[in-house]
């Protein structure tokens, strides 16, 4: 791959709203699926001759299926309120970052196509044909979202670009424009059973290694089962959390949570993701599939509850969309909400001391907490809406002595992006991620400066991934991104209840 | 009958047609197109009566674009209200006698005129000023603005610059409604209002002014949160259940 040289953008003190740069991220543009990665999903290995016919016949067919495409490609009022809200065009001040700018590569496409007005008069609307130059910028730009959802929070009619995103990659895919990023992830899901390709020996292999840790650290026998039969509860966690750091101490702290309030729990080695990234793609078939192998490995195990892992994308399909995709998931434990996220499972434990937290394990620490995208605007925790905010900074305040908030504007349904999200956590984007960073490194920095913050704590697979790669670029150390049942972890207390 | 007034007759009728018929179709196709997938942008509602509050609040209030920005909320607000205003004191002109409440609104409906002039101005003014907004901006948009100050301007010069024959037009619209075709009167204002507003009537169900209906179609407000105590399946999703 050639090196792209970039500069990381400089952190301004008073974050304003930048100028344009027309162009600024024009060459940005992830790997394009090979034909392998292609045909195992069921989409064309290269582009199709007749692409631009296949293109709009698909578009036409997402217009009757997805009433969110149609209401919001006719709605917009271009009023400029989201023109601020995208991180990657903060960071990046290319206008095709704008939120309204990117819904409009496929707006002017589809008025030309679908409206009255696009047909008979598309120089005064903007419409336009879907040209060799359009698709070209189809497959940068929407590769320039990582359908977050903040532009949805700020606009008067909840215009979320991410369905757009979503809708344009799919008809990427349809006509042989896929992003080998995400498509070869998926197959593997399908293969094996996870987004790495781990299979079962290895995953035992990885799980036996961590109990051996656990053991010399703190001398309990802690368990990471797999594959059990007749457990309580079936743990789908994103594979990230069997290798990478600081994923991983946040699994071992998972692990002895269960130990501790003694509910029998096991991995399944058939569904050993959390990931769906057939969501990025915006497949409704492939995001079905992979949600399936959850319900048949429960089925299989004869579990009661399934409880997820920390990330934010894969709780959204799982809080959003398994119940329809896969559902109903009648054959579980009704006492409890199906799923249930590990941090409702840990918060509901401090309530009712089944657990026991001695903060001052942490002390050495001063944590912030990143609300990741998917799980701030597009899931909840817990009963009440907000769940999704307040459990997991009580979490950490059960944990931790010193919490502090980042600044307002930049956190719960405001939280900007890590950088990383909406299939977009790979090399060849490195400087889209690096640049998209900016506001939220902005708002950390502000916590460092003023509060001494030492580490900041996600329940995202992919903002953990991307923290640990973005932050040296802004000056910060690496290992500052931890898990938050890392902080559980470190703090929990094991053995007799007192 | 004039040819004027015949003219002027079948634009309205016309213009009124396509109007409802237009908006109708769209509200139609809307509601029709299935959602398939939970979207509601979090926190959100987690009852139908909260979805109400939360919709009401929007129309109401505008509340996500007073999150988002101050002066585009300012000036959409002052526009829109004054819209408002103004439509109900044209009621008016199609009601006899004159409901009371609509004889209430007369006097702010007046100054409502000039605020409703002023928002739009103001809005257009940050298409043209604001680099971000005049990037996004399609010929379109200005002509929208445009359109709504040209109505707007002539109907306020009827009132203030030249008075015209308001008993005439009022005559002219209730037959209308009464299927009673009387004269229009022959000024020039008033054709020209009358004209605008037709036009805009015939651009609304293909222009932006579909975020009206659109708005109440949007899944990421009208949907309820509770997709753990639900399932959610759309007709075309449910044929891919059985394979
Ligand atoms: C349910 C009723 C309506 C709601 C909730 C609503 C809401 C909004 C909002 C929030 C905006 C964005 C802010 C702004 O630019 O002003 C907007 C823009 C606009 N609205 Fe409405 N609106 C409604 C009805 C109408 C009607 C009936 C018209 C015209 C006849 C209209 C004309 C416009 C125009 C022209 C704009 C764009 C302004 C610009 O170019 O900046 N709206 N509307
Ligand atoms: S805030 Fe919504 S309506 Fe306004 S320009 Fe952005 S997408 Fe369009
Ligand atoms: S969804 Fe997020 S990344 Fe995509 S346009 Fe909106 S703010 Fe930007």
């Amino acid at each position: 791959m050639a090196k792209v040289e970039f500069e990381t953008p400089k952190m301004r003190e008073y974050p304003v709203i930048p100028i344009i740069h027309a162009d600024a991220m024009a060459h940005s543009q992830p790997f394009v699926a090979s034909s392998q990665h292609q045909e195992s999903l069921g989409f064309p290995g290269q582009l199709v001759d007749n692409w631009k016919e296949v293109a709009i016949d698909k578009m036409g067919e997402l217009l009757t299926k997805y009433r969110s495409l149609k209401v919001y490609l006719d709605s917009c009022v271009k009023c400029g309120a989201c023109t601020d809200k995208c991180h990657y065009f903060q960071g990046t001040t290319d206008p095709k970052n704008m939120p309204v700018a990117r819904q409009d590569l496929f707006r002017k496409v589809y008025r030309r196509h679908f409206t009255f007005a696009g047909k008979y008069f598309p120089r005064l609307v903007g419409a336009e044909d879907l040209t060799e130059q359009v698709l070209g910028d189809w497959y940068k730009y929407f590769h320039q979202c990582s359908q977050c959802r903040r532009c949805s929070v700020f606009c008067p009619y909840g215009i979320d670009t991410a369905e757009i995103s979503m809708a344009a990659r799919e008809i990427m895919d349809t006509i042989g424009k896929g992003q080998k990023y995400c498509n070869e992830i998926i197959g593997k899901v399908h293969k094996i059973g996870n987004n790495l390709g781990l299979p079962e020996p290895a995953l035992a292999d990885t799980l036996q290694g961590l109990e051996e840790d656990i053991k010399d650290d703190t001398g309990f026998d802690v368990r990471l089962p797999l594959d059990v039969k007749g457990a309580d509860v079936l743990l789908v966690t994103p594979s990230a959390d069997f290798f990478a750091e600081p994923h991983i101490d946040g699994l071992i702290g998972y692990a002895k949570v269960f130990h501790q309030a003694g509910i029998s729990w096991t991995l399944s080695s058939y569904a050993s993701e959390a990931a769906n990234f057939g969501m990025f793609i915006g497949s409704y078939d492939q995001m079905k599939k992979i949600a399936e192998r959850v319900r048949t490995a429960a089925l299989e195990l004869g579990v009661k509850r399934i409880i997820v892992g920390e990330c934010g994308h894969a709780w959204r399909v799982a809080y959003s969309f398994w119940n329809t995709l896969a559902g109903p998931f009648d054959f579980l434990d009704p006492r409890y909400p199906s799923p249930q996220h590990i941090i409702e499972f840990t918060s509901d434990l401090i309530d009712s001391g089944g657990i026991t937290l001695d903060k001052e394990a942490n002390d050495n620490r001063i944590v912030t907490f990143h609300d990741s995208c998917n799980v701030a605007r597009a899931s909840r925790m817990g009963n009440l809406p907000g769940g999704q905010f307040e459990l997991p900074r009580k979490v950490i305040k059960a944990a931790c002595n010193h919490f502090v908030d980042m600044p307002a504007d930049t956190i719960r349904e405001k939280t900007y992006c890590c950088g990383g999200g909406g299939g977009l956590l790979t090399d060849d984007l490195l400087e889209l991620r690096v640049k998209g960073a900016l506001p939220r490194m902005e708002a950390l920095k502000h916590v460092v400066d003023n509060n001494g913050v030492n580490n900041v704590a996600a329940i995202c697979a992919i903002c953990k991934s991307q923290y640990s790669k973005v932050l040296p670029y802004y000056g910060f150390p690496r290992d500052m991104i931890v898990s938050v049942h890392q902080l559980v972890s470190n703090a929990i207390v094991l053995g007799d209840k007192q | 009958m004039s040819g004027l007034t015949m003219f002027f007759a079948l634009l309205m009728y016309g213009a009124a047609l396509v109007f409802t018929v237009g908006v109708g179709w769209r509200v139609f196709i809307y509601a029709r197109t299935p959602a398939p997938l939970k979207i509601p942008t979090t926190p959100a509602p987690t009852t139908r009566t909260g979805v109400w509050i939360r919709m009401a609040r929007e129309v109401v209030l505008f509340e996500s674009l007073f999150k988002s920005n101050k002066w585009i909320w300012l000036f959409g607000y002052l526009f829109h209200a004054s819209l408002l205003l103004v439509l109900i004191r044209h009621l008016r002109y199609f009601t006899e006698p004159v409901w009371g409440w609509v004889a209430l609104a007369q006097t702010f409906g007046t100054y409502a005129g000039f605020a409703m002039l002023a928002g739009l101005f103001a809005l257009w003014l940050r298409r043209i000023v604001v680099q971000r907004i005049r990037y996004i901006s399609n010929l379109s948009d200005h002509l929208m603005l445009w359109l709504l100050m040209a109505i707007a301007l002539t109907g306020l010069m009827m009132r203030f610059v030249a008075h015209t024959d308001i008993i005439g037009l009022k005559m002219f619209a209730l037959g209308l409604l009464r299927l009673d075709i009387q004269p229009v009167p022959a000024d020039p204002l008033v054709l020209a209002h009358l004209a605008l507003v037709a036009g805009l009537m015939l651009v609304f169900p293909i222009s932006k002014l579909l975020h009206a209906p659109g708005l109440f179609f949007s899944p990421s407000r009208n949907q309820v949160d509770n997709p753990r105590e639900k399932r959610h399946l759309a007709p075309w999703a449910a044929k891919l259940e059985s394979k």
